[in-house]
């Protein structure tokens, strides 16, 4: 038995009991995979998932694949707030609401992690590898391997996140881990390793994810496209992939330094022995608000095209808009310590990160002004990423106003640590990265799949979602101004807040009920795909190269490379309505499938999964199985297959019928 | 394969290998941002000495000087081996690569000597806060070193089996850019950690 304990590291049977709510949510996420299973066993899809999705190089398959994952993990992060809300409700007074105190802070824990690095991350990598390589005019990206093991590196840390609820648990320390709390000495359990490893794999995918973009954009444009005639969506895409270079390597070394702490006992953060703990709460600044722009940034670029195309105008101000994500890009690594004026660094420290952080709000204004320009004249059609866009605009202005609030440093030592900043940042980050992805998604789900989403749910969807979020935010705002703090899981009746909070639960519900609608939306608009099919490639009278293709958009995306010479390429070749010549079809090098990626993230998986729970032995195991793994794929000098010209000529003819 | 699919295949084979080196620089430069940050923790901790001994104490600079002349001789002779890898002489780019080799195991072994060292004399990472960037800087390099030996190790292989085929001088590039830039870190933690730290302030 001792043999086998020690096998085991400090995993034991306990550790998978944690009372009846925590159960509940542990036999759902297992019934809900093994039901996945066999239902995938029964259909016989196995083979199917394997070689059409799995082991894809195509990024579009890539992209639907992050958004699949991103949902999934979307309506975990849901499940939690409203776990968060119900606890605010019932914990008053004598009352100790549904939850234990420690159970609450795991649960806080956990949204936050699961919104930022399972959900918002995962529909943006989504959404690039679906848009990018087709608004640049290329066939494929940069890096195809690099980019599928981006993905399934960003899978293995999802499933290790899900990990700490099935068996251990999760930090009980907030979604960045602050030390020293986050130390040995005070929350010695599995909870933080579970938190550390998850986003370091995760994180490692990130960074590689990101190192494929940025070439493929800067190496991979169509002929003629210089930068600056390049769609904004990619402008807004490269800026956050710079950001990503530039950010990701410090959460690596700061995530590293904490586990160095924690296993070797080193004493980076600790509260003696020479540790520094302010150090660890810049460095995780010093990457996280570079975050919160590679979040938004690609939203900003989403918004760009949607709002030309349903304003059937040129985008105002091009060049206003590319200089102002470039500002954007710079200044947000000058603005960190805003997120603890707090800390005590000084009057003249925080009068400079504050004025630093008054500055950023100049190009978000700049591009907010572009916006309503290139809507001013045009001919504005409602169609539902439209009203995403509005909704957003209306919500984003009060949330950066809120913001610029606190960006005054008195004003923040008021408002620090209050609900009025949660509500700040769900502004922002519901009203600008969430709505601008449902945006895209709608905008461009045509082209990948080839049928446009059904617009009244959709729009049933946003009215949900929009009416939910004011009604969950707006009484954060006035509860943080009445002076409650956030991660509060119990106050006194006579505080007077138990009504507010009533009502910021019901909004929860409401939003709840937009995810529904959105489910709704997607399994209805499947049943009734045929009614919105998109024959002509461009259901939308787009103005951006990934229009001019058809819809599904093939394999190879383009089977003649397109050349451009102006902005919005194809609305200008549209305008021009020259003759086309035959097309003369030649072969095309595409890369061969590869389930490689996933061998080394299952590597990744086990490796993170041994570290926490301190089973030594399997660590080089899965260590050296990753190393291994990877060094296969580099020498192997056969990766890439030839669509011959004839089956490119087939396939062509074939989307052509389709639109006849 | 016709002669049309050849050229195909060679086309692409060039816009590949523009696209690996300059995504390899792109990486350089993300792993550059992780020692950058390593230095930055380094600079704050270093006094952070918990009352036991400092850089002061503990650094020996002769010793150090030899380390620091092996890794910078092994980049010249890293060069070496390139200049001979472009003009495809195979014999002397494996005779520079494993002379490349056999000084960054030197510098490896003399890093770890310290290393053991410093340990067994009670100053280990878990000392205090100055020691744990210390070690964590330094050895963060010195992994480096040694992911890069294992490489140069299965690419000379490589290249002594099958001599120069398609993507070899490629691969060889990306190893020996990875090479230097190893070394110019070791030039900034020769002067910020091992020369500052050895002056009693």
């Amino acid at each position: 038995m001792e043999i086998f304990a020690s096998l085991l590291g400090r995993l034991q049977w306990s550790e998978f009991n944690h009372g009846i709510i925590v159960a509940g949510a542990q036999v759902t996420m297992v019934l809900a995979v093994v039901g996945i299973i066999i239902g995938v066993t029964y259909f016989k899809k196995w083979g199917y998932l394997w070689h059409n999705w799995f082991t894809s190089l195509d990024p579009k398959k890539i992209g639907v694949m992050y958004i699949v994952v991103a949902l999934v993990m979307l309506l975990r992060g849901v499940a939690d707030a409203l776990l968060m809300r119900s606890q605010q409700i019932t914990s008053v007074g004598a009352s100790h609401g549904i939850i234990s105190a420690d159970h609450y802070q795991q649960v806080f824990t956990s949204h936050g992690t699961i919104m930022i690095f399972f959900v918002a991350m995962g529909l943006m990598f989504g959404i690039i590898n679906l848009v990018v390589p087709l608004q640049l005019g290329a066939r494929d990206v940069a890096f195809p391997f690099l980019n599928s093991l981006g993905f399934w590196l960003f899978v293995s840390g999802a499933i290790l996140m899900n990990l700490s609820l099935l068996v251990g648990e999760i930090g009980a320390t907030g979604w960045l881990a602050y030390p020293p709390l986050s130390e040995l000495a005070y929350s010695p359990g599995v909870g933080v390793d579970y938190w550390i490893w998850a986003l370091q794999i995760a994180g490692v995918g990130s960074l590689l994810s990101g190192i494929n973009f940025f070439v493929t954009i800067i190496k991979m444009r169509a002929k003629g496209m210089s930068l600056m005639k390049m769609p904004i969506f990619c402008w807004s895409v490269l800026c956050a992939m710079v950001l990503v270079l530039f950010a990701f390597p410090i959460l690596t070394v700061t995530l590293t330094l904490l586990a160095l702490d924690r296993t070797l006992g080193m004493h980076f953060f600790t509260a003696g022995v020479g540790g520094n703990a302010m150090m660890y709460v810049n460095l995780i600044w010093a990457w996280g608000h570079p975050e919160v722009y590679i979040l938004i940034l690609p939203a900003f670029g989403i918004f760009s095209e949607v709002v030309a195309t349903f304003s059937r105008k040129r985008l105002f101000g091009y060049t206003s808009m590319v200089w102002a994500l470039a500002a954007i890009t710079f200044l947000s690594f000058s603005v960190w310590l805003h997120h603890f004026f707090t800390m005590g660094a000084g009057a003249n420290v925080n009068a400079f990160f504050g004025i630093m952080t008054m500055v950023i709000a100049i190009p978000t204004g700049v591009k907010v002004f572009n916006w309503l320009f290139t809507m001013y004249g045009g001919r504005i059609k409602f169609a539902s990423p439209m009203y995403w866009f509005l909704g957003f605009l209306a919500t984003f202005t009060v949330g950066g106003a809120a913001g610029v609030l606190m960006s005054v440093p008195p004003a923040d030592f008021q408002l620090h640590n209050s609900l009025f900043l949660v509500a700040h940042f769900h502004t922002m980050i519901i009203g600008g990265v969430v709505f601008g992805y449902f945006a895209g998604l709608t905008y461009w789900f045509p082209k990948i799949f080839g049928f446009r989403l059904n617009e009244f749910l959709g729009r049933c969807a946003f009215w949900c979602w929009l009416v939910g979020f004011l009604t969950a935010f707006v009484p954060l705002y006035i509860l943080g101004l009445m002076g409650a703090t956030r991660r509060l899981d119990h106050y006194d009746k006579s505080m007077g807040w138990q009504g507010l909070f009533i009502v910021a639960g019901l909004g929860v519900g409401i939003i709840a009920l937009g995810i529904f609608f959105m489910v709704l939306q997607l399994a209805y608009s499947i049943w009734k795909r045929k009614d919105t099919v998109d024959t002509t490639g461009d259901p939308w009278n787009g103005r951006t190269l990934e229009w001019s293709t058809t819809s599904p958009a093939p394999a190879y995306n383009f089977a003649i490379e397109p050349e451009v010479s102006t902005r919005d390429a194809y609305w200008e070749m549209k305008q021009s309505k020259a003759k086309k010549a035959k097309p003369h079809y030649t072969d095309i090098l595409m890369p061969k499938n590869s389930g490689l990626a996933i061998f080394v993230s299952a590597f990744a998986l086990v490796t993170g999964f041994a570290i926490v729970w301190h089973i030594i032995w399997l660590i080089p195991i899965g260590f050296f199985g990753a190393i291994v793994t990877l060094l296969l794929r580099l020498t192997d000098d056969h990766t890439e297959m030839t669509i011959t010209a004839a089956e490119v000529a087939k396939i062509e003819a074939r989307g052509r019928r389709a639109a006849a | 394969m016709s002669s049309h699919e050849l050229t195909l295949h060679a086309a692409e084979e060039q816009k590949n290998e523009d696209k690996a080196l300059f995504g390899f620089w792109v990486y350089i430069m993300t792993d550059c941002v992780l020692f950058g940050t390593l230095f930055a923790v380094y600079a704050v901790l270093h006094g952070n000495t918990f009352g036991g001994p400092s850089g002061a104490d503990l650094f020996k600079l002769p010793y150090i000087m030899i380390e620091t002349l092996l890794l910078l001789t092994s980049s010249y002779t890293c060069g070496l081996a390139m200049l001979a890898a472009r003009r495809g002489d195979k014999r002397a780019t494996i005779n520079w690569f494993v002379l490349t080799f056999l000084l960054g195991a030197a510098f490896l072994t003399m890093e770890l000597v310290e290393f053991t060292k410093l340990a067994h004399e009670g100053h280990s990472w878990q000392a205090s806060g100055f020691l744990s960037s210390y070690f964590t800087l330094v050895g963060t390099h010195g992994l480096h070193i040694t992911v890069g030996l294992l490489w140069m190790f299965l690419l000379v292989v490589k290249l002594w089996r099958q001599g120069f085929v398609g993507s070899t001088v490629k691969k060889l590039s990306m190893l020996s850019m990875f090479w230097h830039f190893l070394d110019i870190i070791w030039i900034f933690i020769f002067t910020f950690v091992y020369l500052f730290g050895a002056l009693k302030v």
